[in-house]
């Protein structure tokens, strides 16, 4: 579980978070650990560890307890009161979600009592909740809603604001909140805090003023929110959204001049088929190529594609890092990061702003893929690239402040027009009136619908490193890949765990390529790494970024690393704060599977074994890797944010 | 102020310096034991048996223990926690210093209510004389291997940082805001340490209880309700002040011994008390009838009732949390409530809603101030109920 790291207690340095320390009883003594304790929970009886909450002792028993504040992602925060209780013996109710069970006790779910308590608990919500389900993109995905529904609320009991009393806050080009329909549940302050540890948001004010709200109540375009959207992703409600852009996407289709491409990430077609019924974990990829096309899209891409390129860009710079270090004898900045999530790459301008050196150069696929749609793609079909809009499907909502970022138009043009989350397109899909998962499926569009295995999993945390080491290991050693990593797995950068180590000896030494030539100024073998030990290291979440960090900044082990990836999101794209809602371990986990199962039907899962890489290194990038021509198109550059708002 | 009219038990005489020395000749567990016996309940108002609460905290595992003692004072009506600040705060220091022998805690901190900041200085002095006279320090009293001292912090200015997850959590410098209960501070409280947090006169009273003997304690009180308590008397009557007072006593004894027999209601506990009317005055103080930390509020016959419910549920609209939802909009719901009966506005029907909604936020909110605040909303619709309705009917 991606966020069991952030579960420990607040150490005197953490940020204030929401008031909740372990909601686990500390044992008295050593016999009470690991004790099972006999619960009765309405005529039920059931043994459950010691400090099991009554809420997981019911679930084991099937019995559903209504929530609203609680997330399996985060710490319990017991501040809703839905989910009372009646336990035996006791004056008033409790939490389920925050009540340990350390001694037996006997519990009613529905007791008259538990009832009213619970239906006034939501009248209460309701009165200062401005919203009409009719008009809110979480209409029939609500919690709030369905839970209304639940206990039967067919009137506002205890009166109901006519009027909105918060202005919408727009200000973000990826997250837009309506504190008109907050609840109050702090899931997305809990979120930030503790599982994100950014803290942009958190409870001002007491009593009944209680707000959600920014640092200074700042509009949260300019405070140091990395716009990851995983507080949307939590929200019970639909107080927070992403910016959406389909109707001017819409308008673009709708535009005969207009040649509107899409390209698709990984992350996206393992997720999107929940917001059509499928369970978690089924890959709609090819079908999701019909309605893609059927919404009007005039060509449908692999993002997978500058996925591969990405990689050759990538290791190639990591290998020229290394030959300045090692042979030249250059200062260097090491290690290398990913910067292909640019929620990670927003926290580390604002938070560790003096290691921008460290961020790899590349552009991200998303950006990639949109300065060569705008040149290369448009030279070759024969369009301007002035009537072309380009919109980029991703899992994610800091992917749309990315496409923003005003240094992205190398290509003359704005490289990506729109980032378009899974639930905006599922959204699109639905308008259309297409049934997804029964369409006939299709291929992407030539000619860069081509990807390998090693771009497609980059939507789960630990790809792009299992990626780049499928090219790396092979160019530097000259010996397959599959030899060293059977099956070419590299099982040690896979899963959930916070941080990932690994280090790889480099058993021999190979040529350098021709491609890798120029980049590499003429050397003629990898001699230099032959023997030589390579340190990589993964996380994911930002608050597992932090540790490493941390630790590099103490000049801890991972100072050493050479290459690190980090992801903003728990659980990698696949958990992006675009992705279908709700969100939980066991979600990500089938997403992450069924990435990895379609992998393995691609007959290429190398990126420098891509045709379309070749192709596009001789017709196009001609000086390789790193060349001139592809720092231009493919490379950036980044800002000392720091602190201070931007 | 009549606060040393009768020496019983708080206010009688002790030598502080003897009493410790006395005390840390006997074992841990022969401390508790005669708190125990004493039958102690908590001085700050949820009357916890003080014995139990040291008890569990000496025997939770923890390599750091703490004793604090909640000098937050905020309960509307109440001000005998600052009579014990202002004059015996050596006393409440050598209790501390015995809560700590007992439970095996090396720091203490004072957690003093902001409005007191006046009185920083004078106990930071007494704090320096006491480590003077080696009763707080290393080797406290020549005790081998028994070091504790104490410190001041100072409140955030808000009510609710008195209920003690809050202060713990304001002690660590986050929001003050009640945590789950369980796990209870005394197994995991300030800093995730074992923590037995005490009312200032809780400290006082165990001093005098484990010099004087539990048996002499009891000879005060009732069986369940045990010794003195200090109360704070205020409203409309002759003699308003700090009165130790046995438990047990009825409030008509009460209002004789203050000069407010004419009374026609009695708010036994602060705003989160309860409010007694007059024809109730046969009842007593104590645990097992009208509970109280220590506030008493008198109102003459004169009084309006309702502009008195109107006033304390105004009082936890500002001071709620704003954490869980009964507390955070059942407190304003009922405000609302309140006003809307004072306009005439109310039907009988909505009030019982309102009173059904008194209920739910007793049962459901999070902390003690969320399950109390409607006590007296609800004690004063009703017994008072023909009154606010005669003086507000919408066809006056
Ligand atoms: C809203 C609220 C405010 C409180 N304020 C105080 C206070 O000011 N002083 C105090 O001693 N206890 C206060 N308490 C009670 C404490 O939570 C706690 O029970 C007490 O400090 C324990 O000490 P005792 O066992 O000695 O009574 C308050 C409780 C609540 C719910
Ligand atoms: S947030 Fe939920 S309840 Fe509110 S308007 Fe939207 S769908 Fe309806
Ligand atoms: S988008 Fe991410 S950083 Fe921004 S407020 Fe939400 S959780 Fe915090
Ligand atoms: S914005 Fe959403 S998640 Fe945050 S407190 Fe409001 S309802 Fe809860
Ligand atoms: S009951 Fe009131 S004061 Fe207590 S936690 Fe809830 S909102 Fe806060
Ligand atoms: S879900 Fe338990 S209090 Fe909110």
């Amino acid at each position: 579980m991606p966020n069991k790291d952030n579960n420990t207690k607040f150490g005197p340095d953490r940020a204030p978070a929401s008031s909740v320390v372990a909601s686990v009883e500390v044992a008295k003594n050593e016999k009470e650990l690991g004790a099972m304790i006999a619960v009765n929970i309405d005529g039920n009886e059931i043994k459950v560890p010691f400090g099991t909450t009554i809420l997981d002792a019911a679930k084991k028993l099937n019995i559903r307890i209504p929530t609203l504040c609680h997330h399996e992602d985060l710490h319990v925060a017991g501040v809703c009161r839905v989910c009372v209780v009646e336990v035996e013996g006791q004056r008033t109710l409790q939490a389920a979600c925050a009540y340990p069970i350390t001694s037996p006790m006997t519990i009613k779910t529905y007791s008259p009592k538990v009832r009213k308590a619970r239906r006034h608990n939501l009248d209460l919500m309701l009165k200062h909740h401005v919203g009409e389900c009719y008009s809110c993109f979480r209409n029939n995905n609500c919690e709030l809603q369905s839970l209304s529904k639940e206990y039967g609320v067919d009137f506002y009991r205890f009166g109901h604001d006519s009027e909105p009393h918060h202005e919408i806050d727009r200000s973000s080009y990826s997250v837009v909140r309506d504190m008109n329909k907050c609840i109050q549940c702090r899931r997305c302050v809990r979120t930030c805090i503790d599982l994100q540890e950014v803290g942009v948001l958190e409870a001002v004010n007491r009593g009944p003023d209680l707000d959600i709200a920014t640092f200074a109540d700042m509009p949260l375009g300019e405070v140091v929110c990395i716009n990851c959207g995983q507080c949307i992703n939590r929200c019970p409600t639909g107080a927070l959204r992403a910016n959406d852009p389909s109707d001017e996407i819409w308008a673009a289709i709708d535009d005969p001049k207009k040649h509107v491409v899409i390209q698709t990430a990984p992350s996206p077609r393992a997720a999107i088929g929940e917001c059509f019924g499928l369970p978690a974990g089924t890959s709609v990829t090819r079908e999701l190529n019909t309605a893609m096309r059927r919404c009007g899209f005039d060509k449908v891409f692999d993002t997978n594609f500058t996925a591969d390129l990405t990689i050759m860009e990538e290791a190639t710079e990591l290998l020229i890092r290394l030959k300045k270090a090692l042979v030249d004898k250059e200062q260097v900045a090491f290690p290398q990061f990913t910067s292909c999530s640019p929620g990670w790459v927003k926290f580390l301008e604002h938070f560790y702003p003096e290691y921008t050196d460290c961020l790899s150069s590349c552009k991200s696929p998303q950006q990639m893929f949109g300065s060569i749609i705008k040149t290369w793609y448009a030279e070759k079909a024969g369009i301007d690239p002035k009537d072309i809009v380009t919109v980029a499907l991703m899992p994610c909502s800091a992917k749309k402040f990315e496409c923003n970022r005003p240094e992205m138009q190398d290509s003359g043009y704005k490289d990506v027009d729109y980032g378009l989350t899974s639930r905006e397109l599922a959204q699109m899909i639905q308008e259309v009136g297409l049934d997804l998962p029964n369409l006939p499926p299709s291929d992407f569009d030539d000619p860069i619908g081509e990807a390998t295995g090693a771009g497609l999993i980059f939507g789960a945390t630990g790809g792009v490193m299992e990626a780049a080491l499928r090219t790396a290991v092979e160019i530097v050693t000259g010996i397959k890949t599959e030899k060293v990593f059977e099956n070419l797995d590299i099982i040690p950068v896979r899963g959930f765990e916070g941080v990932k180590y690994m280090e790889i000896k480099v058993p021999a030494a190979g040529p350098v390529p021709p491609i890798l030539s120029k980049a590499l100024g003429g050397l003629k073998d990898f001699s230099f790494l032959n023997g030589a030990t390579l340190k990589v290291a993964v996380a994911h979440g930002t608050a597992n970024a932090k540790k490493v960090m941390e630790d590099i900044k103490a000049g801890g082990k991972f100072s050493e690393c050479h290459f690190i990836e980090f992801m903003a999101c728990p659980g990698g794209c696949l958990g992006g704060g675009g992705q279908p809602i709700p969100t939980s371990p066991e979600i990500r986990a089938a997403r992450t599977k069924a990435i990895y199962a379609e992998e393995k039907t691609l007959y290429a899962r190398k990126s420098h074994e891509n045709p379309t890489v070749d192709l596009i290194y001789k017709e196009f990038l001609k000086d390789g890797p790193c060349g001139h021509k592809s720092h231009k198109l493919l490379h950036t550059h980044y800002i000392k944010r720091g602190n201070k708002i931007v | 102020m009549s606060k040393a009219d009768k020496k019983l038990v708080i206010f009688s005489d002790i030598d502080v310096e003897k009493a410790l020395k006395n005390a840390l000749q006997k074992t841990r567990p022969d401390i508790i034991g005669e708190v125990r016996d004493s039958g102690l309940k908590g001085r700050g108002g949820a009357g916890f048996p003080t014995a139990v609460k040291w008890n569990l905290a000496a025997a939770a595992q923890g390599e750091r223990k703490f004793v604090i003692c909640n000098a937050d004072e905020g309960e509307p009506g109440t001000f005998k926690d600052r009579v014990l600040l202002t004059d015996y705060a050596e006393q409440l220091v050598a209790g501390m210093v015995l809560a700590a022998y007992a439970v095996g805690a090396k720091d203490g901190i004072i957690y003093l209510r902001a409005e007191y900041t006046y009185l920083k200085k004078d106990l930071e002095a007494t704090i320096e004389k006491m480590r003077g006279k080696k009763m707080l320090g290393k080797k406290i009293l020549g005790k081998e291997g028994f070091d504790f001292d104490v410190h001041i912090h100072m409140g955030s200015g808000a009510y609710i940082c008195g209920e003690e997850t809050a202060l713990i959590e304001s002690l660590e410098g986050h929001r003050g805001e009640p945590r789950n209960r369980p796990p209870f501070p005394v197994t995991v409280g300030y800093l995730g340490c074992p923590s037995s947090v005490n009312n200032v006169e809780t400290f006082i009273t165990a001093l005098h209880i484990v010099e004087k003997g539990a048996k002499w304690f009891k000879t005060f009180g009732t069986e369940k309700s045990t010794g003195t308590k200090l109360f704070s008397i205020s409203g409309d009557c002759e003699k308003p002040g700090v009165y130790e007072l046995p438990m047990g006593i009825t409030i008509k004894k009460l209002l004789e011994t203050v000069g407010g027999e004419d009374a026609k209601a009695v708010q036994v506990g602060g705003a989160s008390g309860t409010c007694v009317p007059r024809k109730d005055f046969e009842r007593v103080i104590a645990y097992e009838d009208v509970a109280t930390g220590g506030s008493i509020i008198v109102f003459g016959p004169h009084r309006d009732m309702l502009e008195v419910a109107i006033n304390f549920m105004e009082f936890f609209c500002e001071e709620s949390c704003g954490q869980c939802t009964p507390c955070r909009l059942g407190t304003e719901t009922l405000l609302e409530g309140l006003d809307m009966l004072d306009e005439g506005r109310c039907s009988l029907k909505y009030l019982r809603e309102l009173c059904a909604l008194g209920e739910t936020m007793q049962l459901s909110s999070k902390c003690g101030l969320g399950q109390s605040a409607p006590n007296a909303f609800l004690s004063i619709i009703e017994n008072f109920k023909s009154e606010i309705f005669d003086t507000r009917c919408s066809c006056r």
